[in-house]
């Protein structure tokens, strides 16, 4: 089933004036806040497709940054969100591509963040109905939606790590209902994706950190005020 | 969910002499492992929203952001209140309330997809019209959301609810089914005239394209939010006379289905044809495209 429950039908609420070019957008700024864990100085966007010939009309750039500044999809500011970005520091360039990428949807997004000494890339397409899936982090082709608690962990590719990892989510009563295990190379860094049904003792990003040959925990939880 | 086709859902509902507001409560709650109350709730909230879109465009003119469209809906309240429309009033009204929402969407406002943004306006326009006019509590408008949402989700899932994918039948299309056949509840009907009352409503919208000047929800998506939500009245009033649909409702979504996939791409949301390629239209694209630089 593509539409699961009524509140994919009747919701979500949000700002005007398209679900896709608009609330879906929201959500991707929004994965890329919680990724970079606080607010990024500096933020590259490329438009693809239909969000680079639309962007204007649909606030697919304000959007965005609204998702970057942690707004939810019916928060007011996302109006004046360009405002807000440089407010609060955050400096943003837009880069709306003449080619497409064929391999992605139609509305596709990403963001290039610098977050100190780290950077990071999302690439996020927005695929109707404010529903999005995301398709890559830095180097890594993953795919999840956000739609649940997501847990993206960077370690090293190490025999057992995964048996470590899904053990300490037992501990603390986490039931997986998607994992994906993504390796640049072999012995080198990984990235799994972890959907959970719930986050709620935040704990458990702490010690899972305490396992070896991991390097980064992060908790991409949209689920926490975002009415989807 | 226990349904997939509408005649389903009706079946349920007789075998188990519940409204299908009522299953669809239950069936959220097992789904979401939510407790009834969250989900009411969460209902009620939305709701709220949507009335506080219908004030918006009806107190002061609200205008989009391409500056293109924007003040009709009290340009109609006020006609109304004034002179005697060639609707009855309350249908009127219910025109003027859809066109505020989907103006108040286009003017990047808070509202409630229902199902999608660029169809927003016609379930709340229904809804808060027959509010009005009834004198209805708004717990029982909540339960009559979850209606409509049981119908958008077979809707959905069968076909589809967004113009890219099926053209304006999908998305206004479906939201007028989804409409009318929760008016039908509201005002007493039964799950059976419930079904005809979304077959009646669908089978008008079939092959509608979605053609929006510039590429924006704006032209002529607003003023086919007010249409909705009249054509909604009258299909809810043909099913509540006893009218039959002779295709049933999911014949019908399947024709939809059928009539969206047929559908050349310029004709689904991508302002390469219908009303986006005629010279006025490509005149105000231009024109927005020149403002906008």
């Amino acid at each position: 089933m593509r539409f699961k429950d009524v509140f994919s039908i009747i919701g979500p609420s949000m700002i005007g004036p398209s679900s896709s070019h608009t609330a879906g957008a929201v959500r991707i700024g929004r994965v890329a806040r919680k990724l970079a864990g606080a607010l990024p100085e500096k933020v590259d966007i490329y438009l693809y497709g239909s969000f680079a010939e639309t962007y204007h009309g649909h606030g697919t750039n304000l959007a965005l940054v609204a998702g970057l500044l942690d707004f939810q999809t019916d928060d007011e500011r996302i109006r004046d969100s360009l405002n807000y970005a440089t407010q609060s520091g955050m400096e943003i360039s837009f880069h709306p591509m003449q080619q497409s990428l064929p391999q992605y949807h139609p509305n596709t997004a990403k963001l290039v963040m610098q977050c100190g000494e780290k950077s990071y890339e999302v690439i996020g397409c927005s695929i109707g109905g404010g529903n999005i899936e995301i398709i890559k982090i830095n180097q890594y082709e993953i795919k999840f939606s956000a739609a649940y608690p997501t847990l993206l962990i960077f370690h090293y590719d190490r025999a057992g790590i995964i048996s470590l990892i899904t053990h300490v989510l037992q501990q603390y009563g986490m039931n997986i209902g998607y994992m994906k295990v993504e390796r640049a190379t072999r012995h080198g860094e990984v990235l799994t994706v972890i959907e959970c049904d719930e986050l709620t003792n935040k704990e458990v990003l702490k010690h899972l950190l305490l396992v070896p040959n991991i390097n980064e925990v992060h908790a991409i939880d949209l689920t926490e005020g975002d009415q989807q | 969910m226990r349904f997939q086709t509408l005649q389903q859902l009706k079946e349920i509902c007789e075998t188990e002499q519940l409204t299908i507001a009522e299953l669809m409560i239950t069936e959220q709650a097992h789904q979401s492992g939510q407790p009834r109350e969250q989900i009411v709730k969460q209902m009620a909230d939305y709701y709220g929203i949507m009335k506080e879109a219908v004030r918006k465009g009806i107190e002061e003119p609200v205008v989009s952001r391409s500056g293109l469209t924007g003040g009709d809906a009290k340009r109609v309240h006020d006609y109304l209140t004034v002179n005697e429309s060639s609707l009855d009033y309350e249908a009127c009204l219910a025109l003027a309330y859809a066109l505020s929402v989907s103006e108040v969407n286009a003017s990047m406002g808070r509202i409630i997809a229902t199902p999608t943004a660029g169809s927003c306006g016609i379930i709340p326009g229904v809804f808060v019209s027959a509010q009005e006019r009834f004198q209805w509590e708004d717990e029982k408008l909540v339960k009559g959301l979850f209606t409509a949402g049981a119908i958008g989700y077979v809707i959905a899932n069968s076909s589809f609810v967004s113009g890219a994918e099926g053209g304006c039948q999908a998305e206004v299309g479906s939201a007028i089914g989804m409409a009318a056949g929760a008016l039908t509840e509201l005002r007493g009907g039964t799950p059976e005239q419930v079904l005809h009352a979304v077959a009646l409503a669908l089978k008008n919208c079939l092959g509608l394209i979605c053609d929006p000047v510039a590429g924006l929800v704006e032209i002529p998506c607003i003023v086919r939010n007010g249409f909705g939500a009249v054509t909604a009245l009258a299909a809810a009033d043909m099913a509540l006379a006893g009218v039959r649909s002779a295709i049933p409702s999911d014949e019908v979504i399947g024709v939809m289905l059928q009539v969206g996939l047929a559908m050349p791409s310029q004709h689904r949301e991508t302002a390469q044809g219908g009303l986006a390629q005629t010279p006025t239209g490509i005149k105000l694209s231009k024109q927005w495209n020149q403002a906008e630089q």
